[in-house]
């Protein structure tokens, strides 16, 4: 299961909705700004969808491990994201804080298929474990 | 009665020959110094600063005029020696000076070789030896466009580069195919044409000059392969030759040079010879450093010390041109009987080469990283025996001791020299910065002299002082931008302007960025340098701003944001107070706070409401109080003339004036005002960027104060009478901090950086300058000042502040 995507896939035949159990369209790739992030309410709480220069997709939960900053609203580099309040540097496709500082965040899977982002709402198991050390 | 001691050439050698002497024999000599040239002696080797404008020619004298009269020197300014008459023991100038000697010295420095091409008379054509010629190319770049510089070596390079960071279009001619021939072999040449290329230097190789074309001025240069290059000014840098006409006519033994002993002498023992005129054992030297062994060996003749010998010397040079790391000694290009060893990291654009000789080291060439220059120089000097370090000396000195890998210069014994221009030696540089609390490196330059001249001892020089001063040591900041590049905030803006390059991804290739997309430190300040360089050209990239930016609100601690309202100069009325309490009570906004600027804020606001928000608050009249922003922020103003009994001007509408003008610019940090009524000052001004204070007779100007984190009070700007004046000094003051600020460089440190009589130049005493930056601030303004608010309200725009999707 991808943890992030790239939009090089072909289109597939499957219509917007329910890809296979589990996966949530929400919404076209030109929705996310380009090195920017959309945010998706949750019963986890907002999920940030960033999508970066290439045209990669991550999802995070939108809480920075150091003190909860929306890091949906950070500055997208690379495969990174700089948290807005204190400039923490958070890997999209780990979740893990960048050295020297520690923390996760949680997160999910995405996939693209054709231009349709696609959610999974189940975070991902390795970073389950971590969802309490957040709050 | 006091011997009489005269000086021809009051340059870098001949002077440094009478500070020894005053030094070790103060009291000695009845010293009369002769100088050509109309100041008092100034360091030669920061022309090239001067010229590129990063330091102004005051900065670089060694000693004022004044300097001489206190110390009972008889100085001859502007007066040229004609004749030695040795019979008589006597000097004599045109003009009918003539001047007793029991010693003389003759310290006549270089002349520039001028090829002998037709056209090299023609007004702009210069060489590139002294103040004056600094002079006239500061004024070709004013006037002129094309600048093409005769001789790839440092002279020429040091000139090209400061002609570009004037504004020019320089292009350099070199008859060899690689440059600096005499310093670097090809492969660290090549690396540095690149470098200077991508900066925007143009380059024609292996080309011979045949002639300089023009008929009231050069208009082209011209070639042996019938190629011509426009030109309005050309720059001979092609060599220099030792000045020795005057040793000559008198009958001195001459060569090349004037020939001189080990003692430093003639051939005759009542005249000594130091610096680039000499001739000693067969060697001219063209560089400070041994030019100052020379003058230390004379000084100590001068005083007595019959035993004082000089044996010549190895040379190291260091090219000056911001940003570019280049390093070269000794017999740099290997050869016959030489073992060279090179490192190559192409990606990084590093370059190093030793050349060992029956395992001493005898030269090095350094490109890209040099802090390890003044180790192998070292090296070389005290010719050490370098066989159990081969391994590993490419990769710089480590501490024997214990193997950490502290710099070595931490375990130099206290009398090994750190700075081989001024001979300053590791113990006074500790003790200096010990005893006198030094933190900066200008200040130990101030204190020591030590990396004051040629600059190439500065990483020990810095690595003393990090490690003595400890925590409050900061490096000075041409350093890298950030971990993306190499290039310092001056040099990409320069890339910018030179290069009109108009987009992030554009700069990222030019500059060979190292990552794909710069990161968060280096893309708000690209961005910021576009948009200020290219006003209306470039478009603003959202994703390279800071969030507060990007929303045009304060973001808090909890998610949510702040809204601040502009009230023009801090006067509100009861129709904008309503709305205010409209739209808080509307959206249930929890805090509303008067701000030390004078206006409302808006606390607590959430995303998802900001474009209502702003919409309302825009219907009734208000704008963005780019509370937020790297911007023009608040203009505090006092009651002043209209109500206040002690106003004496219209403070308030003074600073609604200002403020009307200059909403919406981008500044490279926050941009505060202030206008008092009086000198009570009761609007703070003078802990602003722009402060006013109403005088009588007008208004004075002040600027480059702040409160904040480091207090700084301003300083005056000037005096003037009118509200326009205030206006156009205000506006040409913000451009020309708007061009020359680094990025989060606020005025106060951007003042302390440039001086504040350079800014007044600028801003005051050059009319035309300052209507010049004016009229740019009022150009820009008409892309600027756009309410970012009325931008972000409407429909289309509102996408981005609600969810992507609700799944809760
Ligand atoms: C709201 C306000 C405090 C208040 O309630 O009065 C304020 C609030 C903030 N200030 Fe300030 N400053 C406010 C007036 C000042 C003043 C007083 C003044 O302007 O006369 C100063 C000292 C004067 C000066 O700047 O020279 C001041 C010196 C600072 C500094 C230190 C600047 C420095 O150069 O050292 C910072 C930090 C920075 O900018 O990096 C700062 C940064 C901030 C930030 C933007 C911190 C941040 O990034 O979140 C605060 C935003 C809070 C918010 O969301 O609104 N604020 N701040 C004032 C807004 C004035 C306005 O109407 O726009
Ligand atoms: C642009 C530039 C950059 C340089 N960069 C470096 C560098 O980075 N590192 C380095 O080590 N070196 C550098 N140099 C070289 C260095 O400046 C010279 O080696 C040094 O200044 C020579 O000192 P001097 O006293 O021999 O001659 P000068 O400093 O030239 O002094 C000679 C003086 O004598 C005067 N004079 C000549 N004839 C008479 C006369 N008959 N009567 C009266 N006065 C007379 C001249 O007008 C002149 O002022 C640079 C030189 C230039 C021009
Ligand atoms: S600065 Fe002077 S004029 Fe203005 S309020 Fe204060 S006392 Fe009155
Ligand atoms: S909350 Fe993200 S860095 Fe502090």
């Amino acid at each position: 299961m991808p943890a992030f995507a790239t939009n090089t896939q072909p289109g597939v035949a499957h219509a917007a909705g329910l890809v296979e159990p589990g996966w949530l369209a929400i919404g076209v790739l030109h929705d996310i700004p380009r090195q920017g992030a959309r945010v998706v309410r949750t019963r986890h709480g907002d999920v940030a969808v960033f999508r970066n220069s290439s045209d990669e997709v991550f999802a995070l939960l939108d809480r920075c491990p150091h003190r909860g900053g929306p890091l949906s609203e950070g500055i997208v580099h690379g495969r990174l994201v700089s948290c807005p309040l204190h400039a923490w540097q958070v890997q999209l496709d780990s979740g893990e804080a960048k050295a020297p500082d520690i923390g996760c965040v949680p997160r999910f899977p995405v996939k693209l298929i054709g231009t349709q982002v696609y959610l999974g709402l189940q975070p991902l198991a390795e970073s389950r474990a971590r969802l309490n050390t957040v709050d | 009665m006091k011997k009489q001691l005269v000086l021809v050439g009051n340059g870098m050698a001949g002077m440094k020959v009478i500070e020894e002497l005053l030094n070790q024999a103060p009291e000695r000599y009845q010293i009369t110094v002769f100088g050509a040239e109309p100041h008092g002696n100034y360091n030669r080797i920061l022309l090239s600063p001067v010229l590129a404008g990063e330091k102004k020619a005051e900065d670089i004298l060694i000693n004022p005029i004044d300097w001489y009269a206190e110390r009972g020197i008889r100085l001859h300014c502007g007066k040229r020696v004609s004749v030695i008459d040795r019979d008589a023991r006597e000097v004599r100038t045109d003009d009918g000076i003539v001047q007793p000697y029991d010693q003389l010295i003759l310290a006549t420095g270089s002349l520039p070789f001028i090829p002998s091409v037709p056209g090299r008379d023609l007004p702009g054509v210069v060489s590139y030896r002294d103040l004056q010629d600094v002079e006239h190319m500061l004024a070709a770049s004013r006037q002129y466009k094309n600048a093409v510089v005769i001789g790839g070596g440092l002279l020429g390079l040091e000139a090209a580069y400061g002609l570009l960071k004037q504004g020019m279009t320089v292009t350099v001619v070199h008859l060899l195919p690689t440059l600096m021939e005499r310093q670097l072999d090809a492969a660290a040449a090549t690396l540095l044409q690149q470098t200077l290329a991508a900066r925007g230097i143009a380059f024609k190789m292996a080309a011979q000059t045949t002639a300089l074309l023009g008929t009231d001025r050069v208009t082209a240069v011209q070639f042996a392969d019938g190629s011509t290059l426009p030109a309005d000014l050309v720059v001979m840098a092609a060599g220099i030759r030792p000045h020795i006409a005057l040793a000559k006519d008198s009958g001195l033994g001459c060569e090349r040079g004037v020939l001189v002993s080990d003692a430093m002498q003639t051939t005759d023992p009542h005249i000594y010879a130091v610096g680039e005129c000499v001739q000693h054992r067969g060697q001219c030297y063209g560089l400070v450093a041994p030019l100052y062994e020379q003058a230390r060996v004379c000084a100590a003749q001068l005083a007595g010390d019959a035993d004082a010998a000089y044996t010549g010397s190895v040379i190291s040079t260091k090219l000056k041109v911001t940003g570019v790391e280049l390093f070269s000694a000794g017999e740099f290009q290997g050869g016959d009987g030489c073992d060279s060893i090179v490192y190559q990291d192409a990606g990084a654009g590093i370059y190093k080469k030793v050349v060992l000789r029956d395992d001493k080291l005898i030269g090095a060439v350094l490109y890209g990283d040099t802090t390890d220059g003044s180790w192998y120089f070292q090296l070389m000097k005290a010719q050490s025996a370098v066989n159990h370090l081969r391994d590993s000396l490419l990769f710089g000195p480590v501490s024997d001791s214990d193997g950490d890998s502290k710099p070595a210069v931490l375990d130099w014994p206290d009398e090994r020299a750190v700075c081989d221009c001024n001979g300053v030696c590791k113990g006074s540089i500790v003790t200096a910065i010990r005893d006198k609390g030094l933190q900066t490196l200008d200040a130990v330059r101030a204190h020591t002299k030590a990396s004051a001249s040629c600059g190439s001892c500065t990483p020990l020089v810095e690595q003393l002082l990090a490690a003595a001063a400890g925590e409050g040591y900061q490096a000075p900041t041409s350093k890298p931008m950030c971990g993306c590049t190499e290039h310092s905030h001056d040099d990409v803006r320069a890339a910018i302007r030179t290069q009109h390059l108009l987009s992030l991804p554009q700069i990222f290739q030019t500059l060979q960025w190292q990552t794909a997309d710069g990161c968060d430190k280096c893309r708000p300040a690209l961005n910021f340098y576009l948009l200020a360089t290219w006003p209306g050209e470039v478009q603003d990239d959202a994703s390279a701003r800071f969030v507060n930016e990007r929303n045009h609100a304060n973001i808090q601690k909890d998610g949510t944001y702040s809204v601040v309202p502009r009230m023009w100069g801090g006067v509100t009325n009861a129709s904008e107070l309503r709305a205010i309490a409209d739209v808080v009570d509307k959206f249930q906004i929890p805090t509303v706070k008067i701000t030390g600027g004078q206006r409302v804020d808006l606390l607590g606001v959430k995303k998802t409401d900001l474009p209502a928000v702003w919409s309302d608050l825009a219907k009734a009249g208000f704008v963005s109080g780019h509370a937020y922003g790297k911007a023009l922020r608040t203009v505090k103003t006092c009651v002043g003339s209209e109500w206040c009994r002690f106003g004496t001007q219209d403070s308030t509408g003074m600073g609604i004036r200002l403020e009307k003008l200059t909403w919406g610019a981008w500044t490279p940090h926050k941009f505060k005002m202030a206008v008092s009524g009086c000198p009570r000052n009761c609007a703070e001004a003078t802990i602003k960027d722009f402060g006013v204070i109403a005088i009588e007779s007008g208004w004075e100007l002040h600027v480059g104060g702040n409160g904040g984190i480091k207090l700084r009070g301003t300083d005056v700007l000037c005096r003037v009478e009118t509200m326009a004046e205030v206006e156009e000094h205000c506006l040409a003051f913000m451009q020309l901090y708007r061009d020359e600020g680094r990025y989060l460089e606020r005025t106060a440190p951007y003042l302390e950086r440039v001086g504040l009589a350079y800014v007044q130049q600028r801003v005051v005493h050059d009319a035309e300058s300052r209507r010049l930056l004016a009229q740019r601030f009022r150009d820009s303004q008409r892309h600027f000042q756009k309410d970012p608010w009325a931008e972000l309200a409407h429909a289309a725009a509102r996408d981005q502040f609600i969810p992507i999707a609700d799944l809760s």
